[in-house]
């Protein structure tokens, strides 16, 4: 076993100097220079760009530069945005929760609704119950999710009224950031109305978000549970006089779950490439607003340090997901 | 939003506040564009920092007049020039209090070492907080300020004297600018001794109307109104900035009452606008201009006849409709009209191909010549599309025969390219800094900006010798003598057409009472009541 | 669904079954998903419109109707109906506009797909073929990839080469690129360990002709899965670089870029948005029906 995770994590080393070295050089190879984005329409003298360029290191040769970041971020410095000064790990701590609280609650959402749906397409077996699932789930597949989260937006906020257009809270609200997660936060003030407040701000961009994953979910669950169903022992089962719903949630769906869990790991991904555009269309401040504005900047150290970030909790979830089947899936522990 | 109010007042009301005098906390909602680069404003040149820094937060030694480009006395209830225009002294105010953040308490007044303190830390090398948060003072170096100041000194608690190293006429409006705004040497020195000196650039205390709680990046930035303002308390209790990038998003948030005011909303949403009861759209010229500046070092736009030919051939209000679409003003002098020493006389180049052909032919280019239009990728005020103003333009001058090609670049290095004088001719434009027409002719026009922002690498002694006449000189109807001839030399010389002038819209709810759209396209706060 | 059918299933049940050809047998089992099927006939209608877009379309997709701006539906309060489903802000038709995008949205993926799946046959063969340290090379560049947020990498990609619609269907090749990688390693690999690849090894084929005409020939069908697949998510990813400005450049009629470019009009004018939205939902669609269909058609396991 130890062995499996530690085949897992040398794997992962080279991994790692590799995003590195992608990130580093990707946004080094964008044409435009940060120095004149910052100083616009004015301009700065030659002389003045000279002295920038060697406060901010970048007339060093590339090499150095490389060496520089790469020693940084091993002792936890990914250097400071251009653009704010503030280190990028501070900013990168200030939006996670944000986001994380966002992709958390689409993953509920996700779960949710994905769940049950694939379960019962599953038992209801090409039945009208069982197609219309299935055509719900791949529309939601194939759904862009921008336009999605425009038309529900235009729907629900400008012409309903129901939900909020943007943010986080209504900002009648003031409340402290404590954890960033603004559902607890808003808990934790005493102001009356504030948590369902920051929960209606969240209703529109987890479905949004959530749509993907769900659809993918319920796909998932269908065609697991269709598997663990027609086993000898679910037969047994029933054969044995057991309710039906106790065959299928107590010995059917723990067997069927297992490849639907990893495949609610492996959305992660997914979840924040969505995050991008659901953030864009909903002014969400989270990580994928901040990295797309900042390639736009130039901004090297912020897209290097928040790209970097990102790979690694790609990585780590993947991972887990990895072990965890090993250690469910003895099979696997032992190919390759 | 409204609810929310709702129930506070509902919650005053059964605590039994019979008061006639208590209130709700009024908050008035900004839906501004971006999120603040950071909160010290000497570090940066954006209109969205400055509104959620200078404008609200900070005082300066002399202040615009709010809706005007002309200042008033700030921090410095007055000053005095020397005759020979080399020493300021300033007499400031007494009893101004700077801001209590949650680590520091003021203990003193605003006195001279913080006016000392600002300008040093940005202009002497030495200062202990030069180099602190990256050390860059883009527009104290911009506006020249670190060669033109020679010597600060504290004449007592109250009175700080400059002297400059040659006469400035527009020194006291660079004083008015953002990067002036004074910051407090007790909460500095209280930070340098902690070891921290860089929270003074996220924390700084000031001595505005507003004071900010708390910030939120890419969501929102409280503020409340500073109790001691020493111009009295600010008529709302709390100013919330909801940081709303997109503009339909902000207009759908103004009309469901999410927010109070919007800047830059979408031109095609302006109708609308008007039409909506709830809403009060204002208006105002802005102090920009747009043009097109010919690389005057490049043939064939050396010669004079080419230049005016081209301007000649250039249909203006074809742009105004298209690209501006109506909110846009034809432009005729480098300066916009609102402008003191806009020089009204100056008879603009109309529209007249045929001329235009005629003049080409003199010129020696009687079948015309190919060349190229630069197009800016990116949307200004003064520009708000470069691509269709330059296909317009192109569609132009093909009727005399000139054949423009559309040439694009990544913004940095558009304005790198440009600046080198790469292009035959460039789209730019330019939003004023001080209301001083100086910063305009001279900073866009000047023979020291060539190789700089002087994007039609002009360099004419005639202009240049009146700017420099008249940045030597405070009086002010002097100077304007200078500046409105300098404009007639440009535009026979006509190294730019110059295009338009754009309208600022701001729309803003009914209930928003005394807000004033300032033309240099900062957003304050302080006069308005709810 | 109803005509194209009977040859192959009615005369099943009569007789002992005649062995089918393996495209019959295909067909056989692809016609009988009623989802595939439609997906297929939404494909070859958008493919129709596409090469025939000049005559399809009632105008071209550039001419500006001054007197005709931002007209609504034709069924609708002030419609007209020789702009079917209304005008754009500079009074362009949106129906001929989505026409023509259709051209270039199939375009894209045809583009995009074959660009990714033939560097990503050669990758995962070499990488299969030759093992060690070769394989673990190739494999490393594709979990870098992979770590990646795909858009996030394709933002990067367009915003080094410029934004362009050529730029952006590059981007969406080399990000999906790892799939077809994992894909045709792990059936190469497969392959390599059965018989008939070893006894043609045992005659002498060379490496080149083992792998190519041995062993390809053999992982094709997941791969022509994941390519329709990776059609529909062509698609989507290119719908996705345009709204955020860095796909096609104005005034090409891409769907993702035209729905940017009406952003600015979504409260004034909700057809300008939903129409090209609503167009690339349709495609996806097909292609994922489609895809599935051919899944189960091709997977030797399902079949039964």
């Amino acid at each position: 076993m130890f062995q499996f995770i530690f085949r897992r994590l040398s794997l992962v080393i080279p991994t790692f100097i590799g995003i590195t070295l992608l990130t580093f050089t990707l946004i080094r190879l964008i044409p435009g220079d940060p120095i004149e984005v910052m100083a616009g329409e004015r301009g700065v003298s030659a002389e003045r760009h000279a002295e920038l360029s060697a406060q901010l290191g970048f007339d060093k040769p590339l090499y150095v530069q490389y060496f520089h970041y790469v020693t940084g971020v091993l002792q936890g410095d990914l250097g400071n945005s251009l653009i704010t000064r503030e280190p990028v790990m501070k900013e990168f701590l200030t939006l996670f929760p944000a986001t994380i609280e966002l992709a958390l609650c689409a993953a509920i959402f996700a779960i949710l609704i994905g769940l049950p749906a694939g379960i019962l397409a599953a038992v209801k077996r090409g039945t009208v119950i069982d197609h219309s699932v299935m055509t719900f789930s791949l529309t939601g597949y194939s759904m862009p999710i921008f336009w999605w989260a425009l038309l529900l937006m235009l729907v629900f906020s400008v012409n309903l009224g129901w939900t909020p257009v943007s943010g986080r809270i209504d900002v009648v609200y003031w409340i402290e950031d404590v954890t960033g997660f603004m559902l607890i936060d808003s808990l934790l003030s005493d102001e009356a109305g504030a948590f369902s407040s920051a929960v209606a701000h969240l209703i529109l961009p987890s479905i949004v978000l959530g749509t993907i994953p769900m659809a993918v979910i319920a796909r998932m669950t269908r065609s697991s549970m269709l598997e663990v169903l027609s086993e000898d022992y679910i037969r047994t089962a029933r054969a044995k006089g057991i309710a039906p719903w106790r065959v299928i949630v107590i010995h059917a769906l723990r067997n069927a779950l297992i490849p639907v869990i990893t495949v609610i790991g492996l959305q992660v991904g997914i979840l924040l490439s969505g995050a991008i555009l659901t953030e864009t269309v909903f002014a969400w401040p989270g990580i994928g607003k901040w990295l797309i504005e900042s390639i736009g900047r130039r901004d090297y150290p912020v897209v290097q340090g928040g790209i970097l970030i990102v790979a690694c909790i790609i990585i780590v979830v993947n991972l887990l997901v990895d072990i965890t089947y090993g250690i469910v899936n003895p099979r696997i522990r032992h190919s390759r | 939003m409204k609810t929310g109010l709702a129930k506070i007042t509902l919650a005053l009301m059964a605590a039994g506040a019979i008061s006639t005098s208590a209130h709700a906390a009024t908050t008035l909602v900004y839906c501004s564009e971006g999120s603040p680069e950071g909160f010290n404003p000497a570090f940066y040149t954006a209109g969205t920092t400055f509104d959620a820094t200078s404008k609200n937060m900070f005082n300066r030694l002399v202040e615009f007049k709010l809706g005007t480009t002309e200042t008033e006395p700030g921090l410095a209830e007055s000053y005095e020039v020397s005759s020979d225009g080399l020493e300021y002294t300033f007499h400031l105010r007494k009893g101004v209090k700077f801001h209590t953040s949650k680590d520091f308490t003021p203990t003193r007044d605003f006195n001279a070492d913080d006016v000392i303190f600002t300008f040093d830390r940005q202009g002497n090398k030495d200062n202990p907080y030069h180099a602190v948060s990256g050390g860059s003072y883009e527009y104290f170096t911009g506006m020249g300020m670190d060669t033109l100041i020679k010597e600060m000194v504290k004449v007592d608690d109250y009175t700080v004297k400059f002297i400059l190293t040659k006469p400035e006429a527009p020194f006291i409006a660079n004083l008015a600018m953002d990067f002036a705004s004074i910051f407090s040497k007790e909460q500095a020195d209280f930070y340098m001794k902690k070891g921290t000196p860089e929270k003074l650039d996220i924390d700084p205390v000031a001595t505005g109307p507003f004071q900010k709680v708390q910030y939120q990046k890419d969501s929102l930035i409280r503020y409340t109104a500073f109790e001691d303002y020493w111009k009295g308390k600010a008529q709302i209790d709390r100013l919330v900035f909801s940081i709303t990038p997109d503009a339909s998003v902000r207009y759908a948030k103004l009309k469901a009452g999410e927010c109070d005011v919007m800047p830059y909303p979408n031109p095609a949403d302006l109708k609308q606008m008007e039409a909506d009861p709830n809403i009060n759209l204002m208006s105002q010229e802005g102090l920009n201009v747009g043009y097109l500046a010919f690389n005057t070092q490049k043939e064939p736009f050396t010669d004079v006849r080419v230049r005016q030919a081209l301007s000649l051939a250039t249909d203006k209000s074809a742009i105004i409709d298209a690209v501006f679409q109506g909110a846009g003003k034809s432009a005729k002098n480098p300066i916009p009209p609102t402008m003191w020493s806009y020089n009204n006389n100056v008879v603009d180049y109309p529209y007249d191909p045929v001329k235009a052909k005629k003049l080409l032919a003199e010129a020696g280019y009687p079948d015309g010549f190919s060349t190229n239009i630069w197009a800016m990728p990116v949307q200004r005020p003064y520009n708000p599309n470069a691509r269709r103003m330059a296909e317009i333009m192109q569609e132009d001058w093909s009727k005399i025969g000139v054949k423009a090609e559309i040439v694009s670049y990544e913004w940095g290095e558009y304005l790198n390219r440009s600046k080198n004088g790469e292009h035959d001719t460039v789209l730019l434009g330019w939003t004023g800094d001080n209301g001083d027409p100086d910063n305009f002719l001279y900073v866009l026009l000047g023979c020291d900006a060539v190789g700089g922002a002087n994007r039609a690498q002009w360099c004419n002694e005639e202009f240049n010798n009146l700017l420099l006449k008249a940045k030597q000189t405070s009086d002010k109807a002097e100077r304007t003598k200078e500046y409105e001839e300098a404009q007639v030399v440009f535009k026979r010389e006509a190294p730019w057409i110059t295009v338009a002038h754009s309208v600022v819209y701001e729309p803003i709810r009914k209930e928003v009472k005394g807000y004033k759209i300032d033309p240099l396209g900062g957003h304050y706060f302080y006069n308005v009541s709810k | 669904m109803t005509t194209s059918t009977k040859t192959s299933t009615t005369d099943i049940p009569l007789t002992a079954p005649a062995p089918m050809t393996p495209l019959q047998e295909f067909w056989h089992y692809f016609s009988s998903n009623k989802g595939a099927v439609a997906g297929l006939v939404v494909i070859l209608i958008i493919c129709f419109m596409a090469v025939f877009a000049n005559f399809v379309a009632p105008h071209s997709p550039s001419d500006q109707y001054r007197d005709a701006l931002l007209l609504p539906p034709a069924w609708l309060e002030g419609g007209n109906w020789s702009y079917v489903l209304g005008t754009d802000d500079v009074g362009r038709d949106i129906l001929s506009r989505l026409i023509y995008g259709s051209r270039l949205s199939i375009a894209v993926g045809i583009v995009a797909v074959t660009a990714s799946l033939v560097m990503g046959i050669l990758l995962g063969l070499i990488a299969g073929y030759f093992k060690g340290i070769i394989d673990t090379a190739i494999m490393r560049i594709v979990d870098i990839m992979l770590a990646m947020p795909s858009l996030l990498l394709a933002i990067a990609i367009v915003a080094i080469l410029g934004p362009s619609i050529v730029n952006a269907a590059l981007a969406i090749s080399i990000v999906s690129l790892p799939h077809y990688v994992r894909l045709t390693r792990a059936a190469t690999m497969a392959e390599m360990s059965r018989d008939y690849v070893t006894s043609s090894k045992v005659i002498g084929a060379g490496p080149l002709r083992l792998m190519f005409i041995c062993i390809l020939p053999n992982c094709l069908a997941p791969l022509i899965v994941q390519a329709t697949l990776g059609f529909s998510s062509a698609i989507l990813d290119m719908a996705a670089l345009g709204f955020l400005g860095l796909g096609a450049q104005p005034p090409t009629p891409e769907w993702g870029s035209m729905l940017a470019d009406a952003l600015q009009f979504v409260q004034r004018a909700w057809w300008v948005v939903t129409f090209p939205g609503l167009m690339i939902l349709i495609t996806v669609l097909a292609f994922n029906l489609m895809g599935d269909g051919l899944r189960d058609a091709l997977d030797p396991k399902l079949k039964q």
